[in-house]
């Protein structure tokens, strides 16, 4: 069980913020995300990219946004927990909480912070009718271990860098690799594509372009695809096959949050923002992208004052008979957990005799 | 400054012709969430980067007068799901003058 005072659902730019301005209140934080790494959205989606409304940075690369951020919250040591969902909370009778992971990870906080924003990163399921049927049967999205496909008939949709590097890959381990894409581009780095290029002309992988595939077909578990072509005087084509992987890429999802009893409107989590971004949950705080609230913005730089305020409140929340004023850093300094102190250089006072 | 009609057909099939803004520096997608013609969460995902598809739209007249796909839209209009040859990203269609009388229906919202 990890132990710490704030639980932070989510690592993109407002959770990782948070970190610091809990840790000037000397309270430590573990983040949850389902990305492999911190950053959210800004490493995820938009690393490369500018933004220019981040106040003192005329233009700031998402990704060097989020390196700044680690390095600010460096001296907090904040706690990860990457590559995991999020997926229930447990009030406990002391009324602190149990978040547990999909992979069954506890994290055990008196607070929970939800920056989730748009949610995590789930696989996108292609609108194939009885597709879910299939979920496990034969139909997976995501590739754990490529061993399960070895020596097996293999289908892989999509024409993104998964669907490239995934072909490439099993065309040494299954029995059979078809790659089935709705144009004849692929989108993705040109080595995949020079490389799935290769292996088609030696039949190592077969190429069906301009087609998709619009219907499962089995009993209980699946046993073929129908594969439709774009050129509609070519028949509808029914593919053999044990097991067929759609590798469409990532869309946010609220995901499991969604049933954890919070008011819920617009897609995102309300909140008291006259106040302290707490939810209809004592001890749950929303904030960033997440949140909703009458003249909500998403902007990276509302996350990062909702951090602020919402430290104050779970501050008191932790520490009940506590006083405490807020404090300047320019004037206290910041001390971190690993021992590091920053601080203002003192003028010297010395007397000229 | 001046206003256009344009005609978008929401997710339930209902039409509606609303006044979009030519001097305001928007985009389609922008439109439809300023009219709230699509539930939020569920359009303009990646605030209009062309890095999600969930802006999807399909132009029923004046195709030919929009611009030219980036290759970015190109790429993630490959990776969304009931595309059709009408199929644009919204978010890539910037409002202006030529497009009074623009109709076009909001692809349904995917898994």
């Amino acid at each position: 069980m990890i132990k710490t005072d704030m639980l932070i659902i989510g690592a993109g730019p407002t959770g990782l913020f948070a970190v610091f301005e809990a840790g000037l209140l000397k309270m430590k934080c573990h983040l949850i995300d389902a990305l492999p790494q911190p950053g959210g959205q800004c490493s995820e989606i938009y690393p490369k990219k500018p933004i220019y409304d981040i106040p003192g940075f005329p233009e700031v690369l998402a990704g060097d946004l989020v390196d700044n951020l680690m390095e600010q919250i460096k001296p907090f040591e904040p706690g990860f927990t990457l590559g995991e969902r999020a997926e229930t909370i447990e009030k406990q009778d002391d009324d602190s909480f149990i978040v547990t992971t999909n992979k069954g990870t506890k994290h055990h906080a008196p607070v929970v912070v939800i920056a989730g924003g748009l949610g995590s990163f789930e696989p996108r399921k292609p609108p194939i009718k009885g597709i879910q049927d299939y979920e496990d049967k034969g139909v997976s999205y995501i590739i754990r271990d490529p061993e399960v496909y070895r020596d097996k008939r293999v289908v892989i949709a999509g024409g993104g860098d998964s669907a490239l590097d995934w072909s490439i890959f099993l065309a040494d381990v299954a029995k059979e690799v078809s790659l089935v894409h709705r144009r004849k581009d692929f989108r993705g780095a040109l080595d995949s594509v020079e490389k799935v290029e290769e292996l088609s002309k030696i039949g190592k992988i077969n190429l069906i372009t301009d087609a998709e595939v619009v219907d499962l077909k089995g009993e209980g578990e699946l046993d073929s695809v129908l594969i439709r072509h774009k050129d509609e005087a070519r028949e509808e084509e029914v593919k053999e096959t044990d097991h067929f992987i759609p590798l469409f890429g990532l869309s946010p999802k609220l995901g499991p949050i969604a049933n954890w009893g919070l008011e819920i409107e617009k897609n995102a989590i309300k909140v008291d923002n006259a106040y302290d971004y707490q939810t209809n949950v004592p001890g749950i705080y929303a904030i960033g992208d997440v949140n909703t609230y009458k003249g909500k913005l998403k902007l990276i730089l509302c996350g990062f004052h909702e951090a602020a305020i919402m430290c104050q409140s779970a501050y008191q929340r932790i520490n009940p008979d506590k006083k405490y004023v807020m404090k300047y850093t320019t004037v206290s300094g910041v001390s971190g957990f690993d021992g590091s102190k920053k601080e203002a250089k003192r003028e010297v006072v010395k007397s000229i005799n | 400054m001046s206003d256009v009609k344009i005609t978008i057909i929401d997710r339930e099939g209902e039409a509606h012709t609303i006044d979009a803004p030519t001097d305001m520096n928007m985009n389609l997608m922008e439109v439809i969430r300023s009219y709230e013609l699509a539930e939020e969460g569920t359009i303009g995902i990646c605030g209009g980067m062309a890095m999600c598809a969930s802006c999807q739209c399909y132009i029923l007249n004046f195709e030919h007068m929009l611009p030219e796909k980036s290759i970015e839209e190109e790429d993630m209009l490959d990776q969304a799901f009931f595309v059709e040859d009408n199929s644009r990203l919204s978010c890539q269609i910037p409002i202006t003058t030529d497009l009074d009388g623009l109709e076009v229906r909001i692809a349904p919202a995917s898994e």
